[in-house]
């Protein structure tokens, strides 16, 4: 069996289509949802108080040792017996945002960890309250810190975004097996598919790797 | 509704089993193909380097789902038939071997310079320099990312039900219609999560045995003078002291 150019014709836009409107989508969406709950869940479990930091470190640990199909089944499948009824997408960024909030709250947590105690005790000696040593001191260095991880997670996602193929998301691997289950010809359409993701992944991990090490800590 | 629980509970049982199997079985490749490209991505040949860093990069950049479906639907067409079992087991395998791969080159560069001289010293042929010297200095460090990644590939073995394959996560959407989909997840995911600690643990045990091999255990944390004196304790034994 050879490969259809014909059909690669036909099917290459529509494939194309519905990584821009649905994968970018899905994977810039969830990564706003983990970049911010992350950072309250990094901070919570930082928390002196244990209603705060137990509920935290358990959301983190049980989320990331969880499969993400499952986890999408539950919201999109379980949630409306409980009177919750959301669409696919909406359930995905959900699930997505908060998978990967998980991660990203240990990011987060290596970054804030990694600031000098020094810093900390300048705050102090200037007398800033708690929130200003936060905002001005030291968030703006965690974020430096954190940048190439954050990376690193926000394309780790991207590649994670076909999962949402379980609850029927028009995402691009979704949209490929439709159009292989039409013909009956399968290898054009997922070859496009794993194509379209390497030149979106490869160069954008490359760059990553260069800010490491521009930021100094490869 | 609990009686219907305690009913699905051999389902539940049967596709947890299949689950680890699978989950094994993945691990078991995904721990051959790292050390092959691991060990190849270390080559003084750069072509052997190249080929290496090509497969990993081609694994790592396209995602699991485009591997699974297009080793099992797409390459068929190519002449070459897998089985469920066998097209799960080389997806899983390539795709986190491909990750493993960097774990095992990180953790072999990260032996100390002097114990490559050193074995070059007592000119030990390279096999030897591997398995006596190096390897076991670097496996303590493999097993922490490798306790992650068997948690990944446990999770990603939840894809499985795509190819028809009868796991967890096949056997609990079969049993939404009897218990209801919330609660029916809801112990999917409990059970997953179960897994993934006894795995994690597993590889804790691991860990500590692999280290205390190489003089690594737990003496770290009791103050070194302690070893020193204590008679005939030490690895030292022989020394000028």
């Amino acid at each position: 069996m050879s490969w259809d150019w014909e059909f690669t014709q036909e099917i290459f836009p529509e494939i194309l289509a519905a990584f821009f409107k649905f994968t970018l989508l899905l994977t810039f969406a969830s990564a706003a949802v983990a970049i911010v709950l992350g950072l309250m869940l990094a901070l919570g479990r930082r928390s002196q108080v244990k209603a705060i930091s137990w509920p935290s470190y358990s959301v983190v640990e049980f989320v990331r040792s969880t499969p993400i199909p499952v986890q999408l089944f539950l919201v999109y499948f379980g949630l409306p017996e409980a009177g919750v009824r959301l669409s696919a997408l909406t359930s995905a960024v959900i699930v997505f945002g908060i998978h990967y909030a998980a991660y990203m709250s240990e990011v987060y947590r290596a970054g804030i960890e990694a600031i000098p105690k020094g810093q900390w005790e300048a705050s102090t000696a200037l007398s800033l309250s708690p929130t200003r040593t936060w905002q001005a001191v030291v968030l703006p260095q965690v974020v430096r810190r954190v940048l190439p991880s954050m990376g690193n997670q926000i394309i780790a996602l991207f590649k994670e975004t076909p999962f949402a193929i379980v609850i029927g998301v028009q995402e691009m691997v979704t949209v490929a097996r439709q159009n292989g289950a039409q013909q009956f010809q399968y290898l054009e359409p997922f070859t496009i598919a794993g194509l379209i993701f390497l030149v979106a992944s490869y160069p954008t991990s490359v760059l990553m790797r260069k800010l490491e090490i521009r930021l100094g800590h490869a | 509704m609990w009686q219907e629980i305690v009913d699905a509970a051999p389902l539940f049982l049967r596709g947890l089993g299949v689950t680890v199997m699978y989950t094994v079985l993945g691990a078991v490749a995904a721990l051959v193909i790292s050390f092959v490209f691991g060990l190849m991505a270390i080559s003084p040949v750069t072509v052997i380097r190249g080929v290496s860093r090509t497969i990993v990069e081609f694994f790592r950049g396209t995602s699991l789902v485009v591997q699974l479906f297009w080793i099992f639907f797409a390459l068929p067409f190519l002449g070459i038939r897998l089985e469920p079992l066998a097209a799960a087991t080389v997806a899983l395998g390539l795709n986190f071997g491909a990750y493993g791969s960097e774990v095992v080159r990180g953790a072999i560069v990260a032996v100390p310079k002097a114990q490559w001289e050193a074995t070059v010293a007592l000119s030990l042929n390279p096999v030897k320099r591997m398995r006596r010297v190096i390897l076991p200095q670097a496996i303590p460090e493999m097993i922490p990312p490798f306790g992650n990644l068997l948690v990944q590939i446990l999770k990603g073995s939840s894809l499985l039900f795509l190819l028809g394959i009868t796991e967890l996560t096949f056997e609990v959407q079969e049993l939404r219609r009897d218990i209801g989909s919330l609660p029916a997840f809801a112990i999917a995911l409990v059970i997953y999560f179960i897994v993934a600690q006894v795995f994690l643990g597993v590889m804790r045990l691991w860990e500590r045995r692999a280290a205390t091999k190489v003089g690594r255990g737990r003496i770290t944390v009791e103050p070194a003078a302690a070893v020193v004196h204590a008679p005939g304790g030490g690895a030292g034994a022989g020394g000028p002291q």
